[in-house]
């Protein structure tokens, strides 16, 4: 392990030899970016104020403002609503994915990262993993919020942990595809612009506060397996019960499939971008 | 000996609505421990030559060396080796000052006691130990850009790069900026840096490139390129009229124009100063006249420019840039004496004149 390090005694930075020895570098750089863009969260109280009060908003206009005018065959409303509240917040959220990145690259920061001699994927890995770090923390503000306002989930624990982590994963994936847009963005105003015309289709065509039966039967089609749906509905017989396998495994593979396309193409763009 | 910097026939298009050649075989060396100047108004190439050897940018044509690594091969031991600091401040404004030094610390590898240590001794340095643990939002443009100076220092590199340090500064930080570069070219740091400022690459610099439309349209030494161009000027002020006209003609011989006199003050034009200069008392002397002033004055790095492009280095002057012009005045007599020894501008300047662009 030693010898993979040289600490400088004179000048410049140590180097990496091996491959071990880079990925171990590679990860410790990510960890360094992540806890960056944490600490950049704290301090910036309007980031805070989205990623929580804004959720709760749409847990109490939907649960006491349109829910009496929604029929689902659920139930109580609160059981069907909460399952799509998270995915629709963990959609939102993916904007400060783009935003973040657009922000780094027009403050200069990015090219003080290219010209170190950290890895390359570092600033994009670190940018989702604090993202899906936030999500944990705004999962877990939800589950309160939900508990308040009478959501029940009746499947057990791990069934409820179960969903979460399917919510996580899908977070994750798609702030893959908004680093994109970041990246693609001539500044943060515009990556936020851009990305809204994504989000809105995504999360309200979708089952996520209405059942798509009520939807026109041309908007059925992409209402019910357009990844948010999928990913809501699988939560759903996760959480309260109801046939799950089908669900799971469509959005698992739309997680998974959006990751393996969206992970080459940002990072593609990052190294691309001038 | 081997040069800290090597730059070889670099080129860079941009494509993109407009194509723009920002370098058209741009070639420099800089020697190791010596500050070096890219000088040239914006869109001249600098910040494309800065980025392609930072390893930011690939170069199109061309190649080049920092400390002997080629900068696309060898990518990653250059960015061990080299500091970049900007005129666009690349600090995180959400972190405070400790921790973007800490952070930088990391992404070089550096252990974490010894970054700790690092930051603490950088905000020192720096005069930012009071304002350390503020987030950067706090900070005024010029702490800002001393906290930016420092991240490039962490891993102690070897080889600086800073484009446009003190872009926006006003002159008091300014000064402080240039006397923290001038202490780490002491230290034996090799710095490149990129300005619009004459006056600036005339303090610091001791070798520098003229760039304009992504080429080196001249090279020297400042004092060299200022000879080069421009003969030397003799400023004799004198107690009334009646001197000041026995002076112009006395001066007749020296100079290589006919002297100017407005009111009591006579100014020629010579070829060598120091030498022009000591011809002129010796007359002055022997006609017993005694001059109230008596300068020897270069013309200044602004002239150059405009001889070389046809305008000046910067479109919009400001306020903080005449002031700044004045305190350069004072120096040129001292430098004076160098003059005569400094050696021909490069060729590119020669030619660049041959082929009639005035």
């Amino acid at each position: 392990m030693t010898n993979t390090i040289s600490v400088p005694t004179v000048s410049g930075a140590p180097l990496a030899t091996g491959l071990s020895g880079r990925i171990r570098w590679a990860l410790a750089d990510t960890f360094t970016i992540t806890k960056r863009n944490l600490i950049g969260y704290t301090r910036i109280p309007e980031a805070l104020f989205f990623s929580t009060v804004q959720p709760i908003m749409f847990v109490l206009l939907f649960r006491y403002v349109f829910g009496g005018a929604i029929h689902t065959s659920e139930a109580s409303y609160v059981n069907y609503l909460m399952p799509g509240i998270f995915v629709q917040t963990v959609a939102f959220g993916a904007v400060s994915t783009s935003i973040g990145l657009a922000e780094d690259l027009q403050k200069g920061l990015v090219e003080r990262f290219r010209a170190l001699p950290m890895a390359r994927s570092a600033v994009l890995a670190g940018r989702t993993s604090a993202d899906l770090c936030r999500n944990v923390v705004v999962v877990i503000i939800m589950t309160v919020v939900g508990f308040l306002v009478g959501f029940r989930p009746t499947t057990g624990v791990l069934p409820y942990l179960a969903g979460i982590g399917l919510i996580l994963l899908f977070a994750y994936a798609l702030s893959w595809g908004f680093a994109v847009i970041g990246l693609s963005a001539p500044n943060s105003e515009t990556a936020q612009v851009m990305s809204f015309p994504l989000l809105f289709p995504l999360t309200f065509a979708s089952s996520a506060f209405v059942p798509v039966d009520q939807m026109p039967s041309w908007l059925q089609g992409f209402a019910t397996y357009q990844p948010v749906s999928v990913t809501v509905s699988a939560c759903r017989a996760l959480m309260l019960g109801g046939p799950t396998a089908t669900w799971l495994i469509q959005s698992l593979l739309w997680s998974v499939g959006l990751l393996a396309v969206l992970t080459p193409v940002a990072v593609r763009r990052y190294r691309t971008r001038t | 000996m081997t040069h800290a910097i090597e730059a070889h026939d670099l080129q860079k298009t941009f494509k993109g609505k407009r194509e723009v050649r920002a370098l058209d075989g741009v070639s420099f060396l800089v020697e190791e421990g010596t500050v070096f100047g890219l000088l040239g108004p914006n869109g001249s190439g600098k910040t494309t030559a800065v980025r392609i050897l930072t390893t930011i940018l690939r170069p199109d044509g061309g190649s080049a060396r920092v400390l002997g690594h080629d900068v696309v091969k060898e990518a990653g031991r250059v960015r061990s080796l080299i500091g970049l600091a900007g005129q666009y401040a690349a600090v995180d404004e959400n972190l405070t000052g400790r921790e973007n030094l800490v952070m930088v610390g990391r992404l070089n590898h550096l252990p974490g006691s010894y970054v700790a240590g690092r930051a603490k001794e950088l905000l020192g340095e720096f005069d930012l130990s009071d304002a350390g643990d503020r987030p950067l939002k706090t900070y005024s443009g010029g702490m800002r850009r001393r906290l930016d100076l420092a991240a490039a220092l962490v891993a102690r590199p070897t080889v600086l790069f800073l484009d446009e340090p003190t872009t926006g500064l006003d002159p008091q930080s300014r000064n402080d900026l240039w006397e923290v570069i001038e202490g780490l070219v002491d230290g034996g740091t090799t710095v490149l840096l990129t300005t619009q400022y004459l006056e600036e690459a005339d303090r610091l610099a001791s070798t520098l490139s003229v760039l304009d439309h992504g080429r080196v349209i001249a090279q020297g030494s400042p004092t060299a390129l200022k000879a080069e161009l421009g003969a030397t000027v003799l400023e004799v002020g004198l107690h009334d009229h009646l001197d000041a006209e026995r002076t112009a003609t006395l001066l007749v011989p020296v100079g290589s124009h006919p002297p100017n006199r407005s009111g009591n003050v006579v100014e020629v034009t010579v070829d060598n100063g120091p030498e022009a200069a000591m011809v002129a008392l010796r007359a002055l002397d022997q006609e017993r006249i005694t001059p109230t002033t008596f300068t020897i004055r270069e013309p200044s790095l602004d002239d150059v420019f405009l001889a070389l492009t046809g305008r000046r280095a910067e479109d919009d002057t400001d306020g903080d840039h005449a002031a700044a012009d004045e305190g350069l005045d004072d120096r040129d007599e001292e430098i004076t004496a160098v003059a005569s020894n400094a050696g021909p501008i490069n060729k590119a300047f020669t030619d660049y004149k041959a082929r009639g662009h005035r």
